[in-house]
């Protein structure tokens, strides 16, 4: 059966392979054959051709459409539950790479068993919460004895999952010190300072103290399923390797949109499918219409080498090869003086090298040649 | 108890323990007379605390004083004023309007008008149209049109030529336009009769036909009639100012006016010099063209050499002659000696051109509807109208609807009845719409209520099918003329220092082929046409490389040798590059760095 189609292999990407053998698989096998020609026809037809300018061509195309973004973005009034950054302050975060979004966000989906049940999903997310002492507790300085005493909210321990017991040891733990006159949910540290400002430093500490859930997981808010099969988490911080280590998660349906967080814990693929999903969802929601192809160009150049890479000076236009193309970006002194220091030879094979020396550009039609025999 | 502050002049005064009795007693002392009137005070209930404001600078406006919800302004007051048995001053000092500042404007509560009074009311606006600004208030019908348009109206009202300033004549401003045969507008507000625009005015009242014309009259686009230009229509003439100084430079030299002699540096020739007089300087009403000398001037030689005792070699004086503008031309108006504030000799001389209207000059009403002339019709291709009028402008009918000037089609309709009447319209904002009065004015003189009419084809002869909207606007034509900025180029001076061509209309520039413009041939890779505009129609040179060290080699014309200076290798190869980057190589061995090109064959 797909031995018709055999000699495509290769010559077309899996994807459409796939695809083609789905379709085809009622025809004949000269049919088969017929339609795939007409199939590779069309593929190679729409491949870019050698010396197109594609970076220049998703520059533009994504710039363009980008103009109208910001004249639009900045005041838009909505209803959604968390802040996120849109337009184009998003995709310069992006395309920056920063090392944090201005607002991290997480999607968790739960396994089938849970996620059914409000409840239990409420539950979850409230134990995956970070909650500060200072929302469980009470902390009384005492200027005079110069003691802390720290009243914990029996109720407010339930409803995040944490016994007494853990949230004391935890807390000592923490600051490294024995508490003193354990009487029910009351507990009294006598640090022994001789100042009042260590005492109330110390004070300001134990408010500080991350009693239960994940670590960079401020908030944590229960979302419908859009199938409504359910319940589905969307939190506010991330951390994408403590959240997939949790038991009942469908690590698969995990989402951050932390790229630099996704590139340690996922790898560098992950990472470029994330710079693609979140710039393809900005412009989406802007409702602008560009074709992903130039977002996915984007997102390679920034992946290529194994690591993510900014688009910008401490980046890819910082590791261009030419002196001059990197010396027309920014700082240009500094990469001349290198540049004469390790005695740089530039080839001269880029664009903006080969603009400033004065000679046509190796693209479209500069980039052929004649030749004498 | 904590009492509240009161400031003076923004300086902390003292303490109150009664803010608001105190306000309102000043209140009333400044009513009465018994404190000045020029005082402002305001209280801020959320910080307690009390301004007082007696200094200069602070702008004031009138507003009618309101007791329960009664104006303390009367009709009485209205016709006293009228007769002038009453002054204004009169009723500041009877307390019935007050001035209020920025900042006790926060204390009052102004009613708009009569009708909407209550008994919280503190204030009433002498009239509703306050609320708009001094240039926006003469904009006829405001209350009928979009805020934008109304906006633009306003920005463009400043720049609509007329009389500026009756001395125009004796001034000698570095431009200036005066138009012909200004007129004061039918359509007319209060406040520009107040302010005085209706004296100085800055437009003509034209008969406008809302329809298209062949096209010509796309995008804004208006057309004009050749005969109504000739009868005077947005006719302007231009000053120019032209000044040259007697400078005095170190070591006692200083320039010269006088008719330069032929053995100055740079002389320009006998002919060049014609109009001067002997005193160097051109003498009024002769006609001149871009280029011509009109104040003859030499300075001294740049750098002093040193003469020795014998030598005869006495550095010439320079050439430093004022020219009229290039592409310029006019008649020389007025010159003016005098002494400039450092006491030098200084010399101003007006030259004056008339502007008559042509296509690509911008004109506008007072709706923000601008337009630039696309095409200029003899009078017999225009339409007419049954009666025999002929329109001096045709404007497009798209201009209307999706701006929503309806005061445009109000000041149409409104100056075609009183241009019947000979009288003129009250167009104040807020002022109750005339609308119907107009109607019955217009069917008075046989017009239709609508303001259309039956028009002819000027081409054609033909009656058109449609009725044509046409009546009296008030046109001005705004400071932006296509003779001024007219621009093009082929060939032309580059910049001394990178031999790229210069930039600007003044200094017959290039226009810059920019980054998104490479930008664009890159993506097309178009590399050949990208390599025409950046190098070959900018800067491109031909520098001799030395094949062996790379350096940029010497040409000696003299003794007919090309070399390499450095290794002095006969072996350099003409090399084809940008003097930009000639530029960069010799700037970048300025930083201590050795350049160097490799050559390589042409593949």
């Amino acid at each position: 059966m797909s031995d018709s189609l055999e000699k495509y292999v290769g010559k077309l990407p899996m994807a459409i392979m796939k695809k083609l053998r789905e379709e085809t698989k009622d025809l004949k096998a000269a049919e088969a054959r017929k339609v795939a020609d007409n199939v590779l026809e069309q593929f190679l037809k729409n491949q870019a051709e050698p010396g197109e300018a594609v970076g220049i061509i998703a520059a533009q195309s994504i710039g363009e459409p980008g103009t109208q973004m910001t004249m639009r973005t900045f005041h838009y009034a909505g209803v959604a539950e968390l802040a996120v950054p849109q337009g184009l302050p998003r995709l310069i975060e992006i395309v920056d790479l920063r090392r944090e979004p201005k607002m991290p966000i997480m999607e968790i989906h739960l396994q089938d068993d849970i996620k059914s049940d409000e409840d239990k999903v409420i539950s979850f997310a409230e134990n995956m919460e970070n909650v500060d002492m200072k929302e469980l507790a009470s902390i009384e300085e005492d200027f005079v004895n110069k003691r802390i005493i720290v009243v914990f909210n029996e109720k407010s321990l339930n409803e995040h999952g944490i016994s007494l017991d853990d949230a004391v040891k935890k807390t000592e733990k923490e600051v490294r010190r024995k508490a003193k006159n354990k009487e029910g949910n009351q507990m009294m540290f006598e640090p022994g300072f001789s100042t009042l400002r260590s005492l109330r430093r110390f004070a300001a500490r134990l408010n500080k103290i991350k009693l239960c859930g994940i670590d960079g997981i401020h908030k944590a808010v229960v979302l419908p399923e859009e199938d409504g099969s359910g319940w589905f988490i969307k939190t506010e911080g991330t951390n994408l390797k403590a959240v997939l280590e949790r038991e009942g998660v469908l690590p698969s349906s995990v989402q951050s949109n932390n790229i630099r967080e996704i590139e340690e814990v996922l790898g560098i693929e992950a990472a470029r499918n994330a710079i693609i999903r979140e710039a393809k969802m900005v412009l989406d929601d802007q409702g602008l219409k560009v074709n992903p192809r130039h977002v996915m160009l984007v997102a390679d150049v920034m992946t290529y080498n194994g690591k993510t890479q900014s688009i910008g000076r401490q980046g890819v236009s910082g590791a261009k090869t030419s002196v001059f193309a990197r010396a027309a970006f920014e700082e240009t002194v500094k990469h001349l003086h290198n540049a004469s220091i390790q005695g740089t030879k530039d080839e001269l094979k880029g664009i903006t090298e080969n603009i400033i020396v004065g000679q046509p550009i190796p693209v479209g039609t500069g980039l052929v040649k004649l030749g004498m025999k | 108890m904590v009492e509240s502050s009161i400031y003076l002049n923004g300086k902390l005064i003292g303490f109150h323990s009664k803010p608001k009795g105190l306000v309102e007693n000043i209140r009333t002392k400044r009513r009465s007379g018994e404190m000045p009137a020029e005082l402002n005070v305001a209280y801020y209930e959320d910080l307690d605390e009390v301004y007082i404001n007696t200094d200069a600078g602070r702008a004031r406006r009138p507003v009618v004083i309101v007791e329960n919800g009664k104006p303390k302004l009367t009709p009485k007051h209205i016709s006293d004023l009228k007769s002038g048995k009453m002054s204004w001053d009169e009723l500041i000092q009877q307390g019935v309007v007050e001035f209020l500042d920025a900042e006790e404007e926060e204390n009052a509560f102004i009613a708009i008008d009569e009708q909407s009074l209550t008994p919280e009311h503190t204030h009433m606006e002498a009239h509703p149209s306050l609320i708009l600004g001094v240039v926006t208030s003469v904009s006829p019908f405001p209350n009928h049109n979009s805020a934008p348009r109304i906006t633009m109206a306003s920005a463009m009202l400043k720049q609509a030529l007329g009389v500026y300033q009756s001395n125009f004549n004796v001034r000698m401003d570095t431009q200036s336009h005066i138009m012909h045969y200004t007129q004061k507008p039918i359509s007319v507000t209060n406040h520009a009769k107040i302010i005085g625009v209706t004296r100085r005015p800055a437009g003509q009242n034209l008969v406008v036909a809302i329809m298209p014309y062949y096209g010509y009259n796309m995008e804004d686009a208006i057309i004009l009639n050749k005969a109504s230009i000739e009868r005077g229509v947005g006719q302007t003439t231009f000053f120019r100012t032209y000044s040259a100084e007697e400078r005095r430079y170190p070591g006692g030299q200083k320039d010269r006016f006088e008719y330069p002699n032929a053995e100055i540096q740079g002389f320009r020739g006998e002919d060049a010099y014609k109009f001067l007089g002997e005193d160097g300087i051109i003498v009024p009403e002769v006609v001149v063209k871009g280029g011509d000398v009109i104040i003859g001037k030499t300075s001294p030689p740049r750098f002093l050499e040193e003469v020795g005792e014998l030598s005869m070699i006495e550095e010439k004086r320079r050439e430093n002659s004022v020219t009229l503008r290039r592409g310029e031309h006019g008649t020389i108006d007025r010159v003016m000696l005098t002494e400039a504030t450092t006491g030098n000799k200084l010399v101003k001389v007006k030259v004056r051109s008339q502007s008559v209207p042509e296509v690509g000059d911008k004109f506008a009403t007072r709706h923000g509807q601008k337009g630039v002339v696309g095409m200029i019709v003899p009078q017999h291709d225009m339409p007419f109208t049954a009666d025999g009028v002929v329109p001096d402008i045709i404007m497009n009918p798209h201009a209307v609807p999706s701006r929503m000037t309806v005061g445009h089609v109000l000041e149409i309709i409104g100056g075609k009845a009183a241009s019947m009447t000979g009288g003129d319209v009250n167009a104040t904002a807020f002022e109750p719409v005339t609308y119907e009065h107009m109607k019955e004015v217009l069917k008075e003189y046989g017009f239709r209520p609508s303001g259309k009419e039956v028009m002819y084809n000027g081409v054609t002869g033909e009656r058109m099918e449609a009725e044509i909207f046409i009546g009296v606007t008030y046109y001005q034509k705004l400071k932006h003329l296509v003779a001024n900025k007219i621009h093009a180029r082929s060939r032309g001076p580059v910049q001394i220092l990178t031999r790229q061509p210069t930039e600007g209309r003044a200094r017959e520039g290039g226009l810059r082929f920019g980054e998104m413009e490479r930008d664009t041939l890159i993506g097309h890779g178009a590399s050949m046409l990208l390599l025409e505009r950046l190098l070959k129609e900018s800067d491109a040179v031909v520098e001799l490389v030395c094949g062996k060290c790379g350096t940029i080699a010497v040409d000696d014309q003299i003794r007919k040798k090309q070399y390499c200076p450095v290794c002095e290798s006969t072996d350099v190869w003409p090399v084809e590059m940008s003097y930009a980057f000639k530029l960069l190589l010799n700037e970048m061995k300025a930083l201590n760095i050795e350049p160097k090109i490799v050559l390589e064959d042409k593949a």
